[in-house]
């Protein structure tokens, strides 16, 4: 289905304005973006976090689609019963078949760390589902504090900067190559900045027969020390950096969706947020070095990959 | 909205009336809010995509205005917009449409 | 107030199955029966041998189930919400500390008003480790909003699973009910049973009609919302009610099911209490053993009585008040403890609820069967002595009895 944006605005919003979201929070731009991607309706779950708390906040919703919110780490085993329940009632024609697609989306905390084992468990038991990472490398409900998605050397609220501590100490999982190697049919990084490759792939991730994981870097504000205005220019940036590369694993291949004409260096990331000011002092000098090391080598083994 | 007593209240808290949100007018958050020069737009949908509160208002496939009740005027528009057509002012909703 | 569904024509005619099975693979059968839609479980001691069995029906095709093999049980109760939140009825099994595992989403079940079975295999509660039977599990459960009814063997399990259904789907209750046996005792134990005809079960338990369904997006609904103070108190009212409601639907659905099977069942069993001196409150299987101990005193002239509790939650207070009414002193068997609480978890319970209606005979406290040891007779016979030689309040010791402790 070719994405023409001006054919997107005909469909009515599936999010609704009159959300508690921080001015320029992406999250709310990702979601508007893969509803409208999807074009049908969506059964949704969410796991406990700032999209849940700011869009469903007693009496009023801002989904204009079915939405279930159980805790904060169960959100893929929830759609999985969901889902479930889709294919028993239709089985035993007590629901009519339709073509609706069950998709969750839930915070770095939720996917990277208290909800691994559960999205490992629904992504084994392969059942059709799009799990929407929204990624903004932190526990930014309760405080931005440190999530495994939080990068080396990054101010947070739980790995402050101090006389012995330059920041977060250790490098970040990769979570996408966690969930590719559950060898699902469909897994993606994407950023929101790049809204149609983001679409296209939301379209690819629902044509599959299995589950889909979009891992999506969701910049955000108030965490990451930044001005509103800047948020998807951001997620340019960290395409550009090398930090945030855009690629997906269609069925096993993997392909590069983004590669910069000139790389530029973490530095540019790094000065581009608060939370990273304490790395321009001299001292932090080693850990800027170590990021970027780390970057390029994880750059270069994704090329490798995505050139096999 | 008066609030509801126990035995008014749908037993387990589901809200059953989608998007109702929109009645918390969020266009009270921000100082300044978007204007857009209707001169230059050319209607590129871009500011609508990025919008993180659907904001944007669109029919027929062209911009015609902004919803100044939700808008919180975080200026993603202004940045994005490819024509430079947008910019922020307080007192936005006051204005006549393409000041 | 709950009202009785249409009479319907006696089934007196059918003719039940006799079995000889374990109340483990008895209550399987009744969960194939009443026809869930989704059963999510993940396996536990003693627990498993119900999943195991399910399994069985469900690769043969005896049952059209969407059987989910969730990797905790944490993960089966969420996909428990998510199933019932879609509309299924829905299912699953767990002991000990599965059920302490899923503590966080127990709540989040009952809260979301989703009439969900699970099928408790009651077991000791870690640390130590111990795969036998007692009622810490249950115990640890009894502010989560879910309905609890107890099973003495392996035929009340299967009766209790199959009015559970019934129960948490009606329309007055929509909570989720635990369905009690005693961990290995009935699990394991190989007793004669009676097996009801599939079409009884289906048309005593009927099809679940979901208020509102995910899958209705013509209509969609917001389910898990936020609460700020300003509605969470009514939201945790409305629980309340529903659990006050449900004491009406068990007394029915039991009143129905008794039809049916010629099997009555309620919230209490009382057993020779007309004119019982000295009596016990026992729950579960040990009920069996009580019995016994109750006839013996009789032949020899004892007025001793024994009243059975089925359901826990909602506790019928008020029944029990009326039922000790004439009691001189009553034993209160607890298969769990409360470290620090000023008593074992039903003993307050009980005294509690006496207190509230006016009546209190005097009461000790027996704490018998932790971790698996299962009291015989001679454990028990001494409760009943104590009872006998309780005159005054002065004679109430406060610490509770410890059946069968090596102090």
């Amino acid at each position: 289905m070719p994405i023409v944006l001006r054919e997107l605005t005909q469909q009515q919003d599936g999010l609704a304005p009159g959300h508690g979201l921080c001015p320029g929070c992406s999250e709310s731009v990702v979601v508007r973006q893969v509803l409208h991607a999807l074009g049908k309706p969506a059964v949704v779950s969410l796991a406990t976090g700032c999209l849940e708390v700011s869009t469903t906040r007693f009496p009023y919703t801002s989904w204009r689609t079915p939405l279930v919110h159980s805790a904060f780490e169960n959100a893929a085993t929830t759609i999985d019963g969901a889902e479930a329940a889709y294919r028993a009632l239709v089985r035993s024609g007590k629901t009519q078949a339709q073509d609706i697609t069950f998709v969750v989306f839930a915070g770095d905390g939720a996917t990277y760390d208290i909800g691994l084992q559960w999205l490992s468990g629904a992504l084994e038991r392969g059942h059709h589902f799009i799990y929407v990472c929204l990624n903004n490398e932190g526990y930014m409900n309760t405080g931005i504090q440190r999530s495994g998605a939080t990068m080396m050397g990054t101010w947070t609220t739980t790995t402050p900067i101090g006389k012995k501590s330059p920041g977060k100490l250790t490098w970040r999982k990769d979570m996408t190559g966690i969930v590719a190697s559950h060898d699902i049919p469909f897994v993606a990084q994407a950023s929101p900045h790049a809204w149609k490759d983001l679409m296209t792939k939301v379209q690819k991730a629902d044509a599959v027969d299995g589950p889909a994981f979009l891992n999506v870097l969701s910049p955000c504000n108030r965490g990451w020390r930044y001005q509103a205005q800047d948020t998807i220019r951001l997620g340019q940036l960290a395409a550009d950096t090398c930090l945030w590369p855009l690629y997906e694993i269609d069925h096993g291949t993997w392909k590069l969706d983004y590669k910069p004409h000139t790389k530029k260096p973490v530095t540019d990331w790094l000065q581009s947020q608060g939370r990273f000011s304490h790395l321009s002092r001299p001292e932090n000098g080693p850990v800027v070095q170590e990021i970027q090391h780390k970057v390029d080598e994880e750059w270069e083994r994704l090329q490798q990959r995505c050139r096999e | 909205m008066t609030l509801q007593t126990w035995k008014e209240l749908l037993p387990g808290g589901p809200i059953a009336d989608p998007g109702n949100s929109i009645a918390v007018e969020t266009g009270t958050w921000g100082v300044t809010q978007p204007v857009v020069d209707f001169q230059k737009c050319v209607h590129c949908m871009i500011c609508w995509v990025y919008c993180p509160d659907s904001s944007f208002l669109v029919q027929d496939g062209k911009l015609v205005g902004v919803d100044y009740d939700h808008c919180k005027g975080c200026g993603i528009c202004v940045v994005e917009c490819p024509k430079k057509c947008i910019a922020m002012k307080e007192g936005a909703k006051n204005l006549p449409l393409g000041s | 107030m709950a009202t009785l569904t249409k009479q319907r024509q006696k089934l007196g005619k059918y003719s039940g199955t006799p079995v000889a099975l374990d109340g483990a693979t008895l209550v399987a059968n009744a969960m194939r029966q009443v026809r869930p839609d989704v059963v999510a479980a993940y396996p536990i001691t003693p627990q498993t041998v119900i999943t195991e069995a399910f399994s069985e029906f469900v690769a043969n095709g005896e049952v059209d189930t969407e059987f989910i093999q969730t990797e905790s049980e944490h993960a089966a109760m969420s996909a428990c919400i998510g199933a019932a939140a879609a509309g299924a009825r829905t299912q699953t099994a767990t002991s000990g500390p599965g059920l302490a595992l899923m503590f966080e989403v127990l709540y989040v079940a009952s809260g979301s008003r989703l009439p969900i079975v699970m099928h408790l295999c009651a077991r000791a509660l870690s640390a130590p480790l111990n795969i036998l039977c007692d009622h810490s599990d249950v115990m640890g459960i009894r502010d989560a909003g879910w309905v609890i009814l107890l099973a003495e063997s392996a035929q009340e399990a299967y009766d209790n699973a199959i009015q559970a259904v019934r129960i948490a789907e009606h329309p007055d209750v929509r909570l989720p009910v635990a369905s009690v046996m005693d961990g290995f005792t009935t699990t394991h134990g190989v007793e004669r049973s009676e097996l009801l005809p599939n079409e009884a079960v289906a048309e005593f338990v009927g099809p679940y009609k979901a208020p509102y369904s995910l899958l209705d997006v013509a209509h969609p609904v917001t389910l898990g919302a936020l609460d700020f103070h300003d509605y969470y108190f009514e939201h945790k009212r409305q629980q309340i009610e529903a659990m006050e409601r449900a004491r009406e639907v068990i007394r029915c659905v039991g009143r129905e099911y008794g039809e049916l099977t010629g099997r009555h069942y309620a919230a209490l069993e009382p057993y020779r209490m007309e004119d019982a001196e000295v009596a016990t409150l026992v729950i579960g299987s040990s009920a069996g053993t009580m019995r016994v101990v109750v006839d013996e005193l009789r032949r020899s002239g004892v007025r001793a009585g024994m009243v059975k509790l089925r359901c826990f939650r909602p506790f019928p207070g008020k029944e029990l008040a009326e039922l000790l009414g004439g009691v001189h002193a009553v034993g209160i068997m607890d298969r769990s403890v409360s470290p620090g609480a000023a008593n074992a978890p039903l003993f307050t319970e009980v005294s509690s609820a006496l207190f509230q209606h006016g009546h209190a005979p005097l009461m000790r406290s027996y704490v018998y069967g932790l971790g698996g040891r299962t009291p015989g007779p001679a454990q028990f016979r001494q409760a009943y002595q104590d009872l006998l030689a309780c005159d005054t309040l002065e004679t109430q010791p406060a610490a509770p009895r410890y059946l069968g402790l090596r102090e």
